[in-house]
Parts: structure tokens; sequence; C-alpha cells
């Protein structure tokens, strides 16, 4: 039986092509204001991000896997996302793997989603990450749940591997604590897989405003 | 495939190359070393080929923009034919790796300015192992100097290997840093097979003649007649 299993682990895999490499999920901004220095800071950093903008973008990506259709995920997600620079990282992450979803599967049709036409037409150019990856879910095969699991994990790691470069932690040590966070990232993507969830994160979205108006900052976000 | 040697001699393979699609812009990648000239390089050419066809810059720093700045500060082309990508810290990543932000920056000059023939993306000062994909760039020229030794050619690695035109710059130095351009040309000529290399020096040729002959090649193999 096709699990699924390599497919998700290739959507989780932070080679993936898809320009996650230059965000850092606001963590340049909070080590440039000395919210996050250590591990111990960084710990909190990435229970907080999982927990919160893990959770709110696995679950609209849930929500369109199971068939709600991008125009209003995409509204859905604006609600949840009040800072501007926020809603540009979450849309250039969602171009990014629109782009590569379309090479993979060029020939998606429209009943892999709700609604007519071709399926990268209805999603359009610059969708918000979490739009992108309910479609790319599942017009790759997999289950909700498993969507879930690949949102909030990348979630948290694009975060540890840019504290990693910014910081020059020790890798172990920033490995260690995404297999401790583990257990959360699983229960986070149990509970977005039941609905979407009616949260958003002020610190996340004043974090990603604030990286904005830095002057040259190495990621885009 | 890196640069490999079969019974003494460098064995070359063809790199794979990307399909130009009719109508699409050349795309010409800059790399090279911190301080190898690339940034001159590419405001030398700005310089040499705008009135002449519709060509844009793009660049990846190391932080964000300062070659973009440059390049805007010294009015080389108009500010919407110049576009920064952010690498994360990571410029060879984003050449190499994981394209998708500099595919993307293509696609906006694209959108923003009519009918381009050329750009140049110009990648992040980095080391001698940075390489363009060939899903970013048609040809890529890789820049060092001679200030940076004349054991760099030698030393190889893909950039000075397998780039389509090795540029050696800063050659008016090369008395005063005790660099032999010989050692330099002969070396680069037995790790390269055919490839070209030109030695030049923008102090002395504000034009890049050389170079700029060679982007003409390049653009007229191309299918981009107005030159």
């Amino acid at each position: 039986m096709d699990s699924g299993l390599a497919t998700l682990l290739a959507l989780a895999d932070s080679r993936l092509p898809t320009g996650g490499h230059v965000h850092s999920g606001g963590v340049e901004e909070a080590v440039t204001s000395g919210l996050v220095k250590d591990v111990v800071t960084l710990r909190a950093y990435l229970r907080r991000r999982i927990r919160t903008h893990g959770l709110v973008t696995a679950s609209v990506a849930a929500a369109v896997h199971g068939g709600l259709d991008p125009a209003t995920a995409d509204r859905e997600t604006d609600a949840r996302t009040p800072a501007p620079a926020a809603r540009q990282a979450s849309r250039a992450q969602g171009r990014g793997l629109v782009r590569l979803a379309r090479r993979v599967w060029p020939e998606a049709g429209a009943s892999e989603v709700t609604g007519e036409g071709p399926v990268w037409e209805l999603v359009g150019s610059r969708p918000h990450l979490a739009v992108a990856s309910g479609v790319v879910g599942r017009v790759s095969g997999l289950e909700p749940q498993q969507t879930c699991a690949t949102v909030v994990y990348t979630t948290m790691t694009g975060s540890a591997t840019a504290a990693q470069r910014l910081l020059a932690l020790d890798p172990a040590d920033v490995a260690a604590l995404t297999f401790e966070l583990s257990a959360l990232c699983d229960a986070t993507a149990a509970e977005a897989a039941k609905g979407i969830a009616d949260l958003s994160d002020p610190l996340l979205d004043v974090l990603a405003q604030r990286h904005a108006g830095r002057d040259r900052p190495l990621f885009a976000s | 495939m890196p640069p490999h040697f079969i019974d003494g001699q460098p064995h070359h393979h063809d790199r794979p190359k990307r399909e130009r699609q009719p109508g699409e812009p050349l795309r010409i990648g800059v790399g090279g070393p911190v301080g190898s000239g690339k940034t001159a390089l590419v405001a030398a050419l700005c310089r040499q080929l705008r009135d002449e066809l519709s060509l844009a810059v793009l660049t990846n720093d190391i932080y964000t923009t300062e070659d973009a700045d440059f390049l805007r500060r010294h009015a080389v082309l108009p500010d919407e034919r110049i576009a920064a990508v952010q690498t994360g810290g990571c410029p060879h990543t984003a050449i190499r790796d994981d394209i998708t932000a500099n595919l993307d920056a293509i696609d906006d000059l694209i959108e923003a300015n009519d009918k381009l023939d050329l750009i140049l993306v110009e990648s992040g000062g980095d080391n001698l192992t940075a390489t363009f994909s060939s899903g970013l760039v048609d040809v890529q020229i890789f820049v060092v100097d001679v200030a940076g030794g004349d054991k760099v050619p030698r030393k190889g690695g893909p950039g000075v290997t397998y780039s389509d035109l090795l540029v050696v710059n800063k050659t008016d130095l090369a008395p005063m840093v005790g660099a032999d351009l010989d050692v330099m040309r002969r070396d680069a000529g037995q790790v390269r097979g055919d490839r070209p290399t030109v030695l030049i020096s923008l102090t002395d040729d504000p034009a890049a003649s050389l170079v700029q002959a060679w982007v003409r090649e390049q653009l007229a193999g191309a299918g981009v007649t107005n030159v």
C-alpha cells in the first residue's frame, strides 16, 4: 500500500527547492532584537512558532487539502496575518512552492481542488504558503494530516536552521532541539487537521514587520 | 561532475544547458570570489550595452543590496532594471541548490521591463566552489583577480574550470603583487581545455572590451540580433 511516506519526507526536506532557505520565519529579527540568543531562547521561540504560526498555517493547508477553495483560504489567511510584511513573506514562499509544484505535477486538474479550471490557474502565482501547501498536499496524494505534519515540521526547521546560521550554534544542539520538539509538532499537526485555527501571533507579526524595515538583513523574512 | 584527471590529463564533459524558450532574454551569470571585480565588470558591461539592447541586472548579495545599491548609485541602469535577491547568508545556495528566489526575481524583471534581451545575474562574492545552476543561467562568467594570487587558476574549482568564460581581472596589479600572468594564462588553459580565458584590467580598459566581445558573441549565438 502506498502510504505516501516518501512523498511526505520529500516535501518536508529542507533541500526541496522552493526558496524556503531565504526565509528565517522571524528568527533573524528575533536575534537582532536580542530575543533569541542561545539554544534555550531558541527553544522558547520554536515552541511558540509551532503552536501559533505552525498551527494556523497547517490548519488552513488542511482545509484546502480537504476541499476549501483557494480564494476563501487566501482571505482566511490574510485575516490571521495582519502584518503586511508577514503576508508578503507567506506569499513569497507560496510562490516558490507553486513554482516547483507546477514542474512536478504539470497536469494536475481542477478536480484536485474545489473550483473550475486547471488547478495552478486557480491557485494563482502568489498564493499564501498555507494555500499552496494544501493544494500540493492534495495533488501529491498525501492525507490531510500528513500535509499538516510537513507544514508544522518545516515551520520549525526553517527557523531552527536560520538560527543555527545566525548564531553559529552547535548543529547537534539544534538537531537535538528539533527531536525534542517532535512530539509538539505531531500534536500540533493533529490539532490542525481538525479545523481552521482562529488565532494569530502578534509577536511574529511585529517581528516580520520590523525585519522589513531593517537595513541589510540576510534573510528575506 | 567536478574537474578530474584521467592519465594525468584533464577530462571534460559537456555540462547540461537550460533550454531557452523563444523570446526569452539570455541569462549570463557572473560569479567569482569576493573583491575580484564582479560588480565593476557588470557596471562596465551595462555602460557598453545599455544603448543597444534592453538589459537588466540581478544581484545576489550576502548583505542583500550592496551591489545593487552600487549599480543604482552609479546610475548604470534605471532602478526598475536592477533587482536584488536576499540569500539568507548563503549566496551559493541561491544560485546553485535552490534558485527559486532568483527565478522569481527574473520573472519580476521580465514583467516590469518590455522585451528584455539580456539579464546579467551576479552572484554574491563566494569561494572557488561556487557555480551557477544551469536552471538559472544560459552561460556563466567566472571572475578572479591577479591580486588573489597567481595560483588561483591552478587550484581550479568548478568556476575556474567550467565557466564559459574565465576572466582574470586587475592585470595592472601584477607587478605590484608579484603575480606571473603567463603562469595564470597557462594554468587556466590547462584546466579549461577549449574554454576561453581573458586577462583584463578595468583600470586600463574601462570598457572591458574582451569580455564585451564575448558577451556579444553569446547574444548573437542566442539569436539576439540587435547588437
